[in-house]
């Protein structure tokens, strides 16, 4: 059996001594090429789940791991330059930097990894064809729509081949039509790089793009349904 | 919404931001404070010093309807008798006033008056007298104010020796005036008794008048005859002529005093320029909400004017506080040593702070003006859209307005003063500010459009830059206007103690030097003395200076005359001009520069010198440059000053040594030969240049200090602006994070940002600071101060205070990065944007 892309085992997490955990004794895994979905109510604690993967914020105890490595051993700066090289993100706000054109916002994680320029512009390129944004390199983001926006995001999340796509309510600022459609892209990029990517959300019509479907309810994860 | 419901609105919105960042508040209250402290305090110490200045004339002249005042010579008391005796005069009081040199050292002012005569002119001041005049009557006798009993550690009944020429003389102490009578040193003799006893027999230097009623002041006036040199004052050209002394140095420091006020106004509009491009979703949704544009505009300069109203309030309460402290510490004068460490009360009034806290008022909604009209323009649709970014800086709007000041500014330089002010100059200097400020958006597009960074984070430090050159232009504005201004200031202080050092190597030549100090009518070397010294062993030659005073004009300060040799002199005169017409025969005179400007004098012309009592025609053969006189000085060869004065006496010295004599020893020498005591001052070449350079720095010490201030101001107004920008992208910060960049990369682009911001205002200010000074140095300095300067641009100096500049915003982004960054990325993109 081959190991799993992202492995979480007993993942403890608490705020305040005072108050119950948000996160106690969860374990789940992800493998490469699956794509899963957390729902859950607001202030469960999705995106608490979401942070320790990402290495944004430390468990209290367990273990994680992402293609073997134990991401709970390494100190913050390994830490960022793993989510610098192996991790794409997907904001509910877009998070585009408004004085950048398109291509340059797309073109930061390759940036950030040292990608020469010429193969970056031509990964930018593609990147963008494949979001639908084909031509719209040189634009500035007050020029886009929301959805063009959150398509922009969607690239420059996946222009690098992350081993692992995080995508925190993606489409709550969307309409359903735009949201479908954002939607769908996200599935077929993760599907499509071969990574593994994690949906969280409180929307059942986005849940539903996923492989798989859990819901978290603050004491553990449920599996709700398998594609 | 209402009209006044949507600004109360937009002003709760605001007042909830404030208390958010109450640091913004803060930093903008405490700029504006800081430059109405400065001016307020600068206001009031010159204007206590002149209350005080204005006292002492007016109990000096008590009721008298006219002052007939000669130089310090004086003039023919024959002159009393006549004037006494016209029918228009009520009561003529002769008034002998002479600076007497004391022999412990300093000078005293003493006025020889009939008491009887005088206490019906000034009763305040001779009031006390009248009672016991008959003890006064006594050869020695002087009355002392208590601030010279104070000063000079004596009562009635002390002693108090005086110097005369090369004698010493003691004068009996037998009243000490009350505090009231005068609170300034003087000394109080008989007329009689001071003609006598201080050497001035038969000479008078004022006769005051006061006229029968119904006499018309004007037309009695312009009847009277008098001597050359001799004019009749009314007492408030007496005044005026005191107040013109300092004209010049109070302006200068008033107006520099403004530039710190400027930066504050400077700093309000960087911060509500900052807020309102970071709140223009907010104002968008309060538009979207049905507030106008007008309601936004007035809630935007409602809230500058209560910035203006608090920081003024503060800035005159400190003002004051600053003004007492001055005062004790520095003396009227800000140390520049006018007013003779006269003890002044601060001149405070509700109407004077009151107007202050309105000047804060005005700067603070003038700083507010612009944000609120860009507040006001905003459109609401296109702001509350996501990833909406400011427009780029408009070509079209800006350039016109911008060169037609910094034209307008150009011309207003080649004006003249006005009333004897360099108004015009100053005026010059705020339209060449104005238009460079306006020029910054498109100088920082134009040269970051052409930085190039191929690393990940530079390149995104420039694309933000590049992206943002509004707001960047903003934190640039505020570099660029307290650093040129500091700038032009440095070059225009370094371009005069340049000329000055140069000019003392010029006018200094000798190995010795000595004078009477301070300048007094009663101690002198006489032409024994002079001989003596001449024949002492080690000296190789004397050339030897008498410097008197001329009252070339009812409303300006009388003016130096130094008869010294000219034709066979070791001593050179600075030269900046010769006349180049034939002199018709007549003994030739050079003129200062301030002779120059103030009076017209130029070279090749005819004028005429009051000396003697008499006019006397002289060939203006050059002009000279001399920082030691603003009020203007003339130049004359002293055996002609002799010839016409029939008296030869000698008031400053200088000494050539023969080969292998010992200075120092010779030095006392000289000093016992002389025989003037502590009044006499004997000194090295080197040594009086060293005193010199250092009274110039300590008047220059006021200067120094507004001009830190102005800076600390606009680093201030630097670091604001940074923090501002990095809390306002506190999410892109996040998301940074989220894609994979350290903190301290995070930290490193920001710091980077600020090297370039500082770098881009270092270069443009330095451009800018070198024009101004070009109008410092050529315009204000010159009409100020009357006198030329050398341009020297201190490249050295200013090079390191650039880079300092450069560091100190690298830092401020820094650590304002350092503090926005410290909290959750997390967090940081839950926010919206």
């Amino acid at each position: 059996m081959t190991a799993p892309l992202l492995a979480l085992e007993r993942v403890a997490r608490r705020f305040r001594p005072d108050r119950p955990p948000v996160l106690e004794d969860l374990s789940f895994a992800l493998a490469a090429g699956e794509y899963v979905a957390i729902m859950g109510e607001s202030g469960v604690g999705k995106s608490t789940l979401l942070n320790v993967i990402a290495g944004l914020d430390r468990p209290d105890g367990g273990s994680i791991r992402l293609d073997g490595e134990e991401l709970t051993a390494l100190d913050d700066d390994a830490l960022t330059l793993l989510r610098r090289r192996a991790m794409g993100f997907v904001f509910q706000a877009f998070h585009v930097l408004p004085y950048l054109t398109v291509a340059r916002n797309v073109g930061l994680p390759l940036a950030l990894n040292g990608c020469p320029s010429g193969e970056a512009e031509a990964r930018v390129a593609a990147m963008l064809a494949e979001v639908g944004l084909e031509g719209s390199g040189p634009r500035l983001p007050r020029e886009l729509s929301g959805g063009e926006l959150q398509r922009v995001a969607i690239a420059r999340a996946l222009v690098h081949r992350p081993r692992l796509l995080l995508a925190d309510e993606p489409t709550g600022n969307l309409d359903p039509r735009t949201a479908a459609q954002v939607l769908a892209l996200l599935r077929a990029q993760v599907k499509g790089h071969g990574g593994g990517g994690l949906l969280i959300t409180h929307s059942r019509a986005a849940a539903a793009t996923a492989d798989r479907v859990y819901e978290f309810d603050g004491r553990g994860l449920r599996a709700l349904a398998d594609r | 919404m209402t009209s006044t419901g949507a600004v109360r609105v937009a002003l709760t919105v605001f007042a909830a931001q404030l208390r958010d960042r109450p640091l913004r508040l803060a930093v903008a209250v405490g700029a504006i404070a800081l430059g109405v402290a400065l001016a307020a305090g600068v206001y009031l110490v010159n204007e206590s010093a002149l209350i005080e200045f204005g006292r002492a004339t007016r109990q000096l002249t008590g009721a008298a309807d006219l002052v007939i005042r000669g130089g310090r010579a004086g003039f023919d008391e024959a002159l009393f008798a006549r004037l006494a005796a016209r029918p228009e005069v009520e009561v003529a009081s002769p008034v002998v006033e002479l600076d007497v040199s004391l022999a412990a050292g300093g000078t005293l002012t003493v006025l020889g008056v009939d008491p009887l005569v005088a206490g019906a002119l000034q009763p305040a001041l001779y009031g006390e007298l009248v009672g016991r005049f008959v003890p006064l009557l006594a050869p020695q006798a002087i009355a002392l104010s208590a601030r010279a009993a104070e000063s000079l550690g004596v009562s009635a009944g002390d002693r108090l020796a005086v110097q005369l020429g090369a004698r010493q003389r003691t004068l009996a102490v037998i009243a000490v005036l009350p505090e009231s009578a005068y609170g300034r040193r003087l000394g109080v003799m008989d007329v009689g008794s001071a003609q006598w006893t201080l050497g001035a027999l038969g000479r008078l230097q004022r006769i005051d008048l006061r006229l029968r009623a119904g006499v018309d002041v004007a037309r009695f006036r312009a009847s009277l005859q008098l001597p050359a040199g001799v004019d009749a004052l009314t007492p408030q050209v007496s005044e005026a002529r005191g107040a013109n002394l300092t004209r010049a140095y109070r302006v200068n420091l008033d107006m520099l005093a403004l530039v710190a006020l400027l930066t504050g106004a400077f700093l309000v509009f960087a911060t509500q320029a900052l807020a309102v491009m970071r709140r223009r979703q907010q104002l968008a949704l309060l538009r979207a909400l049905g507030a106008t544009r007008a309601e936004l505009r007035l809630a935007v300069l409602i809230e500058g004017a209560a910035v203006g109203a608090l920081g003024g309030l503060l800035g005159a309460a400190l003002g004051v506080a600053i003004a007492q402290f001055t005062l004790a510490a520095l003396g009227g004068d800000l140390g520049a040593g006018f007013f003779d460490g006269e003890r002044i009360a601060v001149a405070a009034d509700l109407s004077t702070l009151a107007a202050f806290v309105a000047l804060g008022i005005a700067v603070s909604v003038a700083g507010a003006w612009n944000p609120a009209r860009d507040a006001a323009r905003i459109a609401p649709a296109q702001a509350l859209k996501a990833g909406d970014a400011e427009a780029a800086p408009s070509v079209r709007r800006r350039l016109p307005l911008a060169v037609g000041a910094a034209l307008g500014g150009i011309a207003l330089a080649l004006g003249p003063p006005l009333r004897g002010l360099p108004l015009f100059g100053y005026a010059s200097i705020a339209l060449l500010l104005f238009a460079a400020v306006r020029l910054v958006p498109l100088f920082a597009a134009a040269v970051l459009a052409r930085l190039v960074a191929r690393r990940p984070v530079p390149a995104l430090a420039l694309a933000q830059l590049n992206g943002t050159v509004a707001q960047s232009a903003v934190s640039l504005a505020a570099i660029v206007v307290s650093f040129s201004l500091m700038v032009a200031m440095a070059i225009m202080v370094h371009s005069f103690r340049d000329s000055f050092d140069r000019w003392l190597g010029e006018v200094l030549p000798a190995d010795l030097h000595f004078r009477v100090t301070p300048p007094s009518d009663t101690a002198f070397v006489s032409p024994a003395q002079a001989l003596a010294l001449e024949q002492l062993d080690g000296v190789a030659r004397v050339e030897l200076w008498r410097v008197t005073q001329l009252s070339l004009a009812p409303e300006q300060p009388p003016v130096a005359l130094i008869a010294r040799p000219l034709a066979a002199s070791s001593v050179p005169l600075p030269l900046i001009a010769r006349a180049t017409a034939p002199n018709p025969g007549l003994p030739l005179v050079f003129a200062s520069e301030a002779m120059r400007d103030l009076y017209a004098y130029r070279p090749g012309q005819v004028v005429e010198l009051p000396i003697a009592g008499r006019p006397q025609r002289f060939f203006v053969a050059g002009i000279w440059r001399d920082y030691a006189r603003s009020g203007g000085a003339l130049a004359i060869e002293r055996s002609v000053f002799e010839a016409l004065v029939h008296e030869a006496r000698y008031t400053e010295g200088s000494v050539w040594l023969a080969p292998r004599a010992d200075g120092a020893t010779l030095r006392e020498r000289i000093r016992a030969l002389l025989a003037g005591g502590e009044t006499l001052q004997v000194i090295a070449a080197g040594e009086l240049k060293g005193r010199a350079l250092a009274a110039f720095d300590r008047a220059f010490a006021i200067t120094y200090a507004l001009e830190a201030i102005a800076v600390a101001i606009g680093l201030l107004g630097v670091g604001l602006a940074f923090a501002m920008q990095a809390l306002a992208r506190r999410a892109e910060f996040g998301m940074l994070r989220h894609l994979g960049l350290r903190r301290r990369e995070v930290l490193a682009m920001l710091a980077g940002e600020g090297a370039i911001l500082g770098a881009l205002g270092a270069l443009y200010g330095l451009l800018v600071g070198v024009v101004l000074s070009l109008v410092l140095v050529f315009v204000v300095n010159r009409q100020s101060f009357h006198w030329s300067l050398d341009y020297v641009l201190p490249a050295g100096p200013l090079a390191l205070v650039a880079v300092a500049l450069i560091a100190a915003a690298a830092l401020t982004a820094g650590l304002t990065g350092r503090v926005v960054t410290s909290g959750s990325a997390v967090r940081a993109v839950r926010e919206d944007w």
